[in-house]
């Protein structure tokens, strides 16, 4: 279970991306988030694993605080956290195998990193996930070579070579063309299943994010102020969403509605 | 009918006209300065040229009869050369990511760019002197100055080239909570290698060239070879050296040149 609560993030002196804002994630539940640009969808999603450092609040990931975390432990429990990038942030010139693999370097020795030597249960556990999306023939290809959808079905075995207990997808299709988009977002979807994974996924296309996802998250300047099953998701709460005068958000009396 | 203006003149390089005057009048008055106290003996200079003619005359031609000393000191400055960019290169990777912005903390930062600016800032002949003088006359003095010269380029190019990465990557490596070497071979040197691979043989090539320079102040090689022939008049021989000097540099360069066009 994931539960956030009371996150704020602010970068210098500026208005604050995150705004007081409170999420819990349980089960297997695969959640989006949607938005405009600028909702502070991103950076909820890199404050999660760090990558973004939050200014104030609290991270919860099956009792392991997150935010306190330093050095080691937050390798530790970043190992724990899989994710999912838009630009898929493939190393180019190494090996498919290699890429997927480098999803396990947080759990094996830099030296057995360096010369390729991943234990047996990695290579055969590699073998079988790239089997599962439909990569297992690019395992010696280099990564440059594939195609979008292939490129992203190897960063989704990337991200589940960590065995996380949570995966995190940050707008995971807006490369891809709608068809391909639509296959990840089912993969993503069946593997929730499949693996008892939550996932979170942020998302531009509402009409994915209502077939695909069992909950949808809505997020205004820092703010979440939706939060219900996708069937709820009507025209007046899109227009809270998306619509409307960004001056009046800014002024902070929207807090109520989350 | 149109109240528009015909005619438009590029605005001048300085806005100013007093100023601008100024600086050129400044400018071509020191010139004429410069020009006129220069101690230009030209007694001196007529002598000169004809010693030149005398060197020159003795020079032609060529002579190849010690060309055993000469390849002795060609190999020479092959091993230097060799030994130089190896330890040079091996040197610049490290301090290539000291010295680059987006990977090192801010105090290893300039401590990385302090020892590329220290080792870019001495001419490899000014360098070569201090080596000659702390380990005395010979090959060794010639590697450790190349050495230097190798880092303050090999090291500045490649930091510049970590600075330019996608950082995604190193995102993603991050994210999986990679320690940090492991980052550094995954994220990081694919993406600078071929970068890498090219430096190497450029500062090859580089340094093949510097050490015939730096053993003309006793840094050994085919530089000090030259040295001695100049000092004992053997004009011919001097000539016959530089000669090859010339070939060896011309056939490394296209070596060179295209290996690295072979791998961009």
């Amino acid at each position: 279970m994931l539960k956030i609560t009371d996150l704020v993030k602010s970068y210098g002196s500026g208005a604050p991306v995150l705004k007081n804002l409170d999420l819990t994630i349980e089960g297997e539940s695969v959640v989006s988030i949607i938005g405009s640009s600028g909702a502070g969808k991103s950076t909820l999603l890199r404050c999660i694993n760090r990558l973004v450092e939050p200014t104030s609040g609290s991270i919860v990931l099956n009792g392991t605080e997150l935010t306190a975390l330093r050095g080691r432990q937050l390798r530790a429990a970043r190992r724990k956290i899989g994710m999912v990038f838009q630009g898929f942030n493939l190393v180019d010139r190494l090996t498919v195998m290699e890429n997927v693999q480098s999803g396990r370097l947080g759990y094996i020795s830099t030296w057995a990193a360096i010369m390729r030597r991943y234990p047996k249960e990695d290579i055969r556990r590699a073998y079988e996930l790239m089997e599962r999306v439909g990569i297992a023939q690019y395992a010696n290809t280099r990564a440059d070579q594939l195609s979008g959808g292939e490129r992203q079905r190897v960063g989704v075995v990337r991200a589940l070579m960590q065995d996380p207990e949570i995966l995190l997808a940050d707008e995971p299709t807006a490369s891809l063309d709608p068809k391909t988009s639509e296959q990840i977002m089912g993969l993503l979807r069946d593997l929730a299943g499949e693996l008892k994974l939550p996932v979170l996924i942020n998302i531009h296309n509402v009409t994915e994010a209502k077939e695909y996802t069992d909950r949808i998250v809505g997020m205004r300047f820092g703010r979440i102020i939706f939060d219900d099953l996708p069937s709820a998701l009507d025209e007046e709460a899109m227009e809270r969403i998306y619509s409307g005068s960004p001056h009046a958000d800014r002024g902070g009396d929207l807090r109520e509605a989350s | 009918m149109s109240q528009h203006p015909d005619t438009w003149r590029k605005p001048p390089f300085i806005a100013n006209p007093l100023l601008r005057w100024a600086v050129y009048l400044g400018a071509l008055a020191y010139f004429g300065w410069v020009a006129a106290t220069m101690p230009i003996d030209w007694a001196r200079v007529a002598q000169g040229i004809e010693r030149a003619g005398r060197i020159f005359g003795g020079a032609f031609p060529p002579s190849f009869e010690r060309s055993g000393l000469l390849i002795d000191g060609f190999l020479e400055s092959l091993k230097i050369a060799i030994l130089a960019t190896v330890g040079g290169v091996a040197l610049s990777i490290p301090i290539a990511f000291m010295a680059a912005r987006n990977v090192a903390p801010l105090p290893v930062f300039y401590f990385g760019r302090a020892i590329i600016i220290i080792a870019r800032s001495f001419h490899p002949v000014i360098v070569a002197i201090i080596f000659v003088k702390a380990v005395g006359f010979g090959p060794f003095a010639g590697v450790l100055t190349l050495v230097v010269y190798s880092i303050g380029f090999v090291a500045k190019m490649l930091a510049e080239r970590i600075e330019e990465i996608d950082f995604g990557q190193v995102e993603a490596m991050r994210a999986a909570g990679a320690p940090y070497l492991s980052t550094l071979v995954y994220a990081i040197f694919p993406q600078i290698m071929p970068r890498q691979i090219g430096l190497t043989i450029y500062q090859l090539d580089s340094n093949l060239r510097a050490s015939a320079v730096v053993g003309i102040v006793g840094a050994g090689g085919i530089g000090a070879t030259l040295a001695n022939a100049f000092g004992r008049y053997d004009y011919d021989f001097a000539l016959a050296i530089t000669i090859v000097i010339v070939g060896v540099i011309l056939v490394s360069e296209a070596i060179s040149g295209q290996i690295r066009k072979r791998i961009a």
